[in-house]
């Protein structure tokens, strides 16, 4: 019986040839995914990695929400141009809260792994209104929407609810306080700031869109943006201690 | 217009139904469906009373509306049905069911139409942002999805579907398994197409490319998708032949590896059953690489493994020459569906990717190669012995340089795949320019020659209204995508150079703004192209149009397997 004449069993068999593609589809998404849930070196130790405070997470969803990530990429590689245009190569641990994963894949527009501080409210105010505005040349679309939108806060304590099951550590006092940390993080001043300071530790606070009266879906994505890439202190991080 | 579907011999039978109407009897999957549609209209209109938000309360009011259709539907072709259903076979002959097929033909036009345009609209957005207008859902990070949602899955999802359900019948030489099932597929997956698209505009999206679609919208696809499986094994089961036609395993391997994509990059907890909101349950670097692992993969087996089929069954029957090689198309199906699989950690290289996984990557996707031209050449060369219809017939013209394009596409794949050519093609437009080599050079062209040559044979014509308007969209779409990749050559090397070009003093030489700049020329040169391959669909509908109302009719023996003739039911 000649190797050929071997291939008969699929050819004659749907049955078999369904089971013969699963058994030979499921080796390679085996044995690439499974070791990045058990390898310890698949996520690195950082220091100052957190959960995003609840208005941060609702920026991260109106991020996501306008498709953010079809121009901008979050994921800075460990190539000399990259590093000194944006800062230091992303760690997987400055991702591993992030539900969905926002690394993108195309950079119309720069990487924002580590935009946050590097631009002032108001740029980014002024920038999301009219890109044109504050850069000639951006082809970025105008996002006037988001400093008009009052933001939807009624799901957030709900969201983080999920994200506790899933394995992000919010605590109950987190989640108890989900709406009062929304305001009070996009409040300039407010005397509860140092609470929300102490369950997110350098955590932000103050009117991000300049307008203190009401909390917008441009206060959320301020926030969001102005926190990208600064969880981690550089100057502290010992790039050589997972090394084995 | 619903007349447009349904097989001649169909019509002729009512008369007779009325004789029959005695024993009629409703059968399992009438009343099954009916009741399930029923409940899911119920639940849809308590989900629209409590919504979280009037987005997904719209569209919890368009799976009401959906259902309610779908039960009136059901009982009301019940009434008008005759009481025996559809033979398997009429004197002998194989009662082939169509129906279906053709609805997915036409909806794959009318879909890629829009697709291409919405395509043509994005590449403007990015030569002149003032086309955003200022206007949420018009804004480009609302349309590129919806560009590439109608393309990938609406435009070519549909091809796949209408294709398979007609190869699967005429090699197996049966009916399609199934009386409610094949319908369901086919409106089902366009009704899940509606709530995608619409989904976009309004903001509702998982955020993860080519699976924006949320929660509740995956769900409703699982259940179409599972259905199709069945639909589709159960008409090779049926099969009078004893051998499984090559295409069939490929149309098998695509509809089975979606399906166990799909469920593992789209594990969700809803926030909320009122939520259109979803978390997933990958984090950061596991969930970027279950989803290139599902990206590639829907390159791989939606896009690659569905359009061999159709190159299998369609290539040879046009060109009338057997496949070329049928050792080659054993080794090329098994080491193509093995070795796509492990290539998707190349969309991760440089990244926080564990660097294993980066290189293994890698070496798939460069070994990847060689199945890949396995498969051109067979593809290429049953064309031996006819070669000289190329220059008489523009479907198979079209469909052999597909088959061209494919080999030059999954070249380039393996070539960028390499990280040191990575590190300056990622996430420049060179990637978008080799997807498009792809995408329309490839998949576009092969659907194309397929919706050529399946509309006279599910329409019952001699051939198409014109084929010089073949040869002219041929000619018109190879322009643009000439003008839309080499444009995207340049954009794409200039850019990444533009990123890594250092002064002599040491320093970057240039803002990103300057870069960006930079590609304005090359974006406008881009929407040209895609301006053209446009103008060719529109002229592809107009002669799908014309051959359907208008051409000449078959003669029997040209297609014997068409049983219009006979009224059996």
């Amino acid at each position: 019986m000649s190797f050929w004449s071997r291939h008969k069993i699929f050819e004659t068999n749907s049955i078999i040839l369904v089971i013969g593609v699963l058994f030979v589809i499921a080796i390679g998404g085996l044995v690439e995914i499974v070791p990045l849930f058990y390898l310890k070196s698949t996520i690195e130790k950082a220091e100052g990695i957190r959960p995003y405070t609840p208005l941060e997470l609702a920026g991260r969803n109106i991020y996501v929400r306008e498709g953010c990530y079809n121009c901008h990429s979050q994921m800075i590689r460990p190539l000399r141009d990259e590093v000194e245009r944006y800062g230091h190569y992303s760690l997987a641990a400055e991702s591993m809260y992030d539900r969905p994963f926002q690394w993108g894949s195309k950079r119309t527009g720069p990487d924002l792994a580590r935009v946050g501080n590097k631009y002032s409210d108001d740029w980014h105010r002024d920038h999301l209104n009219d890109p044109r505005a504050v850069v000639p040349g951006s082809i970025m679309p105008s996002y006037p929407w988001l400093e008009k939108n009052e933001l939807d806060m009624s799901s957030v304590s709900e969201d983080m609810k999920i994200q506790a099951m899933l394995g992000v550590p919010y605590t109950e006092d987190m989640l108890k306080f989900a709406i009062s940390d929304v305001r009070i993080q996009a409040n300039a001043d407010d005397p509860n700031a140092v609470d929300l300071a102490k369950r997110y530790p350098n955590a932000q606070s103050r009117s991000f869109d300049g307008n203190p009266q009401k909390v917008t879906e441009a206060d959320a994505l301020i926030a969001y943006l102005q926190m990208l890439g600064t969880q981690v202190d550089f100057k502290l991080y010992d790039n050589k201690a997972n090394v084995r | 217009m619903a007349k447009l579907w349904a097989s001649p011999h169909q019509e002729r039978s009512r008369p007779m139904a009325q004789t029959a109407t005695t024993s009629k009897g409703m059968t399992f999957g009438e009343g099954g469906s009916a009741l399930a549609f029923a409940a899911l209209g119920f639940l849809s209109i308590i989900i629209a009373a409590k919504a979280y938000t009037p987005e997904y309360a719209f569209h919890a009011y368009l799976f009401a509306a959906a259902s309610v259709a779908s039960v009136f539907v059901i009982v009301n072709r019940y009434f008008e049905r005759p009481a025996a259903l559809p033979p398997l076979t009429i004197n002998g002959k194989p009662n082939y069911n169509m129906g279906p097929v053709k609805f997915a033909t036409i909806a794959s036009v009318v879909w890629g139409i829009a697709g291409f345009t919405i395509g043509l609209l994005i590449a403007l957005q990015l030569a002149f942002p003032a086309l955003n207008f200022d206007t949420s859902w018009l804004s480009f990070g609302r349309m590129r999805p919806l560009h590439t949602s109608a393309v990938i899955f609406a435009f070519g999802g549909n091809v796949l579907i209408a294709s398979s359900f007609y190869v699967v019948q005429r090699t197996c030489r049966a009916r399609m398994v199934g009386d409610i099932s094949p319908w369901f597929v086919v409106l089902g997956y366009n009704f899940f197409i509606v709530i995608a698209g619409t989904g976009y505009l309004l903001g509702i999206t998982q955020g993860k490319e080519y699976a924006e679609p949320e929660w509740y919208a995956d769900l409703f696809l699982t259940i179409v998708w599972v259905t199709y499986f069945l639909v589709f094994l159960g008409t090779v089961m049926r099969r009078k032949e004893s051998h499984i036609y090559v295409a069939n395993w490929f149309y098998l391997a695509f509809i089975l590896t979606i399906a166990v994509l799909h469920l593992g990059n789209n594990a969700t907890v809803p926030v909320s059953i009122f939520s259109p909101k979803s978390y997933i349950v990958w984090s950061g670097v596991q969930d970027a690489l279950v989803q290139w692992w599902y990206g590639h993969n829907a390159v791989g087996f939606f896009l690659t493994a569905g359009f061999l089929a159709i190159m299998y069954y369609f290539i040879p029957k046009r060109a009338e020459r057997p496949v070329y090689s049928y050792r080659l198309s054993i080794i090329h199906f098994w080491s193509l569906i093995f070795m796509y699989i492990w290539a998707g950690p190349h969309h991760l290289h440089y990244t926080a990717l564990p660097d294993w996984a980066q290189t293994l990557g890698m070496v798939f996707s460069v070994m990847l190669w060689m199945p890949s031209w396995g498969g051109m050449i067979n593809g290429l060369m049953t064309l031996s012995g006819a070669w000289d219809k190329l220059r008489t017939d523009p479907i198979l013209r079209l469909m052999v340089v597909s088959v061209a394009f494919y080999g030059m596409a999954t070249f380039e794949g393996p070539l960028m795949s390499v990280k040191a050519v990575n590190s300056l093609s990622h996430y420049t437009d060179w990637t978008i320019g080799h997807v498009h080599a792809g995408a329309l050079g490839w998949v576009a062209y092969i659907s194309f020659g397929c919706i050529y040559c399946l509309v006279p044979w599910l329409w019952n014509k001699k051939e198409l209204y014109s084929m010089k308007a073949v040869s002219w969209h041929f000619w018109i779409s190879t322009l643009g995508i000439v003008l839309y990749i080499s444009s995207m050559w340049v954009a794409g090397i200039l850019q990444g150079l533009m990123w890594r070009a250092y002064t002599s003093l040491g320093f970057l030489e240039y803002s990103f703004i300057e870069t960006v700049e930079a590609m304005h020329p090359f974006y406008i040169i881009r929407a040209l192209g895609g301006a053209f391959f446009v103008a060719g669909s529109l002229i592809m509908a107009w002669n799908v149009w014309k051959t359907i109302i208008s051409a000449e009719a078959a003669v029997e023996e040209v297609h014997p397997a068409q049983p219009a003739l006979v009224a059996a039911e």
